[in-house]
């Protein structure tokens, strides 16, 4: 055990002097694109000043940088999580510990998550360590249908974890959100629309508001700080993420577009989406579904199948995978292969290999409006590259060796340093405090 | 099992009963009216004029039958047993609702039986959870249909879950048709230090929880340790509020327990005669525990009380003490991969499972959860993987193990089901390729014989009565 220690104290002097860049080039690798195609046997991934310059057959490949040799093992862009709470919190049940939700503020719309993201959060290490590399993270509405204005981070544990600061907003037009309206739906929309005519106000477009704020008893639905953050999403200038599961629920977000022409609209959850999976596609709104919800767990989502993704991708819906509703984000790349398994299933939607991994990389960098940089290797893009153990939707699958921004990422956390020492259970010398 | 013949030995005492009373029956008139009078008066000392049935007596019994099947035989697959065996290219044959072969590409079966070829597929027990919640939190979880927790004391050892169980839960069909589940175990919830029994289920859809329930199976009492029974409670000012409150509470309970089993003229109770039953270890103890402190505890509270904890549930921390679990016999039953939701979840990690195998103790692979049912197979096999990467190779077919015949073993049914041996009830699912993948579902399940799903024949699918006329009704799901 005591190279252990001598393992991890390595590690620690590494993690605390400043990481650079390395340019990098891994061969003899099973390279996964991220845009929807299959894999390249054979193919080579090349990083330099902290992007990607090449991924594709060996033959056409740059030279330059230090050589890893992949041995066959899958190459990947590193995995997009959206939505997730990484970084803002520690224990969910431990109130003090959690950041994403904050019932008794006045705010909603005008949190920002991007103040409280902490880089070395033992989930943002322990969800590296399975792969992904940067994430869509955001506050959930607590005390109004608004959650607030959501992040998109990278997972890299240096100082700057924010890639993008108020990237969307939030908003919750399903069953959650009627309780938090008041108690109807009508009632959250009343509560939207206002919403977002104070805030064209404010944009100058039809004068001055007429309210300051929106409450009803002793509870803030709205301050004039909250309609001041929402200018960039009526103005179009962010984008607004909406929850939304029954088939007529997800019309009434659609409909939106009519009364507020600029709204970038972003559908999340969408469980009945394959009822209206033509309307979606026609309207040009990307949906961020659950992956493999197919219980009738609330009455909204009486309709929900596995194969919801796959239907809405068939019908021309953009279709990433949700972190949000897993019991932890890591689970994303299993999820995402329970999606090629429905392909043996008469009767099931599923997704090719390429497709489903996409969904879980491009396609939520794309709606998160990060496309071509993250979640794909294309020249240009992020350097964030995984090497994988096997077949990295297989549910056993975790890197080997994982690049953020060209940076080779250490995978210790809490997790690991417990497996290391309880390997064995030997006190025969010393408790296990020791071992370490 | 001691279990077993206990609930022979009822099933015998009422045959002679009934046997008794078409005997009275079948009297005179002439000798009915002469000893009319002397009845009587014999009848008003010895008996009261009402009562329940006896206490032990089977109540709210089973009525579940098996469904008719035809004899049946998969041949050329790969076949786990359960127990750790793997059989390349096997026979499974199967038989008026048992297995009756199980062998080579040269067991003999008759000629005249349904034959699946199972060439590039798998065949395993029928999976079991020994960890659910279904029918008593069913979906759609509307407040209407929160059924799972009498959490309005601290201790509740007299309800049932049974008395919960709705039928139509739509997660029943699901756990059926993407986790070849057969059989799975209700608990009652966690808020209490003791929540009440458990009731064992067939997983075939029925009219009514005694049409599901499986016969034979003994109950089972769910306990809590730690964080959620000191917190319910203590947030209501009343005991227990710490961890120490905790086991005092059990204390006194147990010993309270412990004179009513001596006391001959004691007043029917009913908690207290579900913890004689534990305490005369014909009712196990399935204990939600977290921490290894704690477990350490538990286990000293049952020496110092006189019973058995049968298995730890959500057991995130027992690689740390795997010794002392396979030195008291108790089975730990843990998810794969949940950590981190709560204080007492901090420690979870991947290689759980694996070190416990390591250590010789025994791992149940759960669920605790209406989708995680539905992929125990999975589960297992990433805690599989992680063993693999921390040097521990565990071969396929005792990971199998973990999520049958362990957990058959842990709710006691596994002299009847959890393995494919002959004799044994044939739940038995044939997966579409190897079930530690993720790319593989069940491909058609049996349970006592009867093909209760086949991927291959929509209308195989069950639908309950809440689904019909909804969006989506008898959707591949």
């Amino acid at each position: 055990m005591k190279n252990l220690l001598s393992v991890s104290a390595l590690a620690l002097i590494a993690a605390a002097a400043p990481a650079m860049a390395q340019d990098v080039t891994i061969t003899n690798a099973r390279v996964v694109i991220g845009d929807g195609s299959e894999p390249i046997e054979g193919g080579t991934v090349v990083v330099q000043g902290g992007k990607v310059v090449y991924a594709g057959p060996a033959a056409g490949a740059p030279a330059g940088g230090s050589a890893v040799d992949a041995k066959g093992a899958y190459v990947t862009p590193g995995i997009f999580a959206t939505v997730t709470t990484l970084g803002l919190t520690d224990v969910v049940a431990v109130s003090e510990t959690e950041d994403s939700r904050a019932a008794a503020s006045p705010f909603s719309a005008s949190l920002d998550a991007a103040a409280a993201i902490n880089p070395v959060s033992q989930h943002i290490l322990v969800h590296r360590a399975a792969g992904i590399t940067r994430a869509a993270t955001a506050t959930a509405p607590t005390g109004s249908i608004f959650g607030g204005q959501g992040a998109i981070i990278d997972l890299d544990g240096d100082a700057t974890p924010v890639v993008q600061a108020r990237a969307f907003q939030f908003v919750d037009l399903g069953e959650n959100g009627a309780r938090l309206a008041g108690g109807s739906r009508p009632a959250a929309h009343a509560l939207l629309r206002a919403a977002l005519r104070e805030a064209q106000a404010l944009a100058g477009k039809t004068g001055t508001p007429q309210t300051t704020e929106i409450v009803k008893d002793d509870e803030v639905l709205l301050s004039r700080f909250d309609a001041e953050a929402l200018v960039p999403v009526v103005t179009g200038k962010q984008k607004l993420y909406v929850a939304a599961e029954r088939a007529s629920d997800i019309r009434a977000v659609l409909g939106l577009k009519k009364e507020f022409p600029a709204l970038d609209l972003v559908l999340v959850g969408a469980a009945e989406g394959w009822l209206v999976a033509s309307e979606i596609a026609a309207a040009k709104v990307p949906v961020i579904a659950h992956g493999l919800a197919d219980l009738p767990e609330t009455f909204e989502q009486l309709g929900a199948t596995q194969s919801n993704a796959g239907r809405m991708m068939r019908a021309g819906v953009k279709v990433a995978i949700n972190a949000d509703s897993l019991q932890n984000p890591r689970r994303l790349q299993q999820v995402a292969g329970n999606l090629v398994a429905l392909n043996k299933l008469p009767g099931a939607a599923g997704m090719s290999w390429g497709q489903a991994f996409a969904a879980i990389s491009s396609v939520p960098a794309e709606i998160s409006g990060m496309g071509g940089k993250a979640g794909v290797l294309k020249p240009g893009a992020f350097g964030d590259v995984v090497i994988w153990s096997e077949d990295p939707l297989e549910a056993g699958a975790v890197p080997t060796q994982v690049f953020i921004g060209g940076i080779k990422q250490d995978l210790t956390s809490h997790q690991s340093r417990l497996r290391d020492r309880y390997k064995d259970l030997d006190e025969s010398n010393r408790p296990e405090a020791y071992d370490w | 099992m001691y279990r077993d013949s206990k609930w022979r030995a009822r099933a015998g005492a009422l045959v002679t009963l009934a046997s008794a009373l078409a005997l009275i029956a079948g009297a005179t008139v002439a000798d009915a009216k002469e000893r009319k009078k002397k009845d009587k008066e014999e009848e008003a000392a010895a008996a009261p004029a009402f009562a329940a049935i006896k206490p032990g007596d089977p109540v709210y019994p089973s009525t579940y039958k098996p469904y008719p099947g035809v004899a049946t035989a998969i041949r050329g697959a790969t076949v786990y047993d359960g127990r750790g065996k793997k059989i390349e290219n096997g026979v499974v044959f199967m038989s008026g609702g048992k297995i009756v072969a199980v062998g080579g590409p040269d067991t003999p079966i008759p000629a005249d039986i349904a034959v699946f070829d199972g060439t590039g597929k798998f065949v395993t027990p029928g999976i079991i959870d020994i960890h659910s919640h279904l029918g008593d939190y069913p979906s759609p979880g509307v407040d209407a249909h929160s059924d799972g927790n009498e959490a309005t004391a601290p201790t509740t050892p007299e309800v049932w879950a049974e008395h919960s169980v709705w039928p139509q839960d739509p997660g029943f069909s699901r756990a059926l048709a993407n986790g070849g589940i057969t059989s799975l175990q209700i608990l009652p919830g966690s808020a209490n230090l003791m929540g009440g029994r458990s009731v064992t289920l067939k997983n075939v859809p029925a009219r009514t929880m005694q049409g599901m329930k499986f016969p034979g199976a003994p109950y089972s009492m769910k306990m809590a340790c730690g964080e959620n029974p000191k917190r319910v409670y203590g947030e209501r000012g009343r005991m227990p509020s710490t961890r120490m409150g905790n086991l005092a509470v059990n204390r006194e309970t147990w010993l309270a327990a412990i004179d009513y089993a001596n006391d001959p003229k004691a007043k029917r109770d009913l908690a207290k005669e579900t913890l004689v039953g534990v305490l005369k270890g014909e009712i196990l103890i399935q204990n939600h525990c977290y921490r290894a402190d704690e477990m350490a505890l538990v286990m000293d509270m049952a020496k110092e009380m006189g019973y058995k904890v049968t298995t730890f549930h959500h057991a995130v921390e027992s690689y740390k003490i795997a010794d002392l679990l396979r030195e008291n016999g108790v089975c730990s039953a843990v998810w794969a991969d949940w950590y981190g939701f709560k204080m007492e979840s901090y420690d979870g990690i991947l290689e759980n499972a694996a070190f416990l195998q390591r250590e010789g103790a025994c791992v149940v692979i759960h669920s605790d959860d209406q989708n995680d049912i539905q992929r125990l197979n999975q589960e297992a096999a990433k805690a599989q993987a992680a063993g693999q990467r921390a040097g521990i190779d565990i071969p396929d077919a005792t990971v199998i193990g973990w999520i049958t015949y362990n957990a058959a073993k842990a709710m006691g049914i596994a002299d009847m089901t959890g393995s494919l041996e002959t004799g044994k009830m044939a739940d038995v699912v044939l997966w579409n390729g190897d079930p530690l993948s993720v790319y593989s579902r069940p491909e058609k399940v049996w349970i006592d014989g009867a093909l209760m799903f086949d991927a291959l024949n929509p209308k195989t699918r069950p639908v309950s009565d809440f689904e019909l006329g909804q969006p989506g009704e008898g959707d591949v799901k």
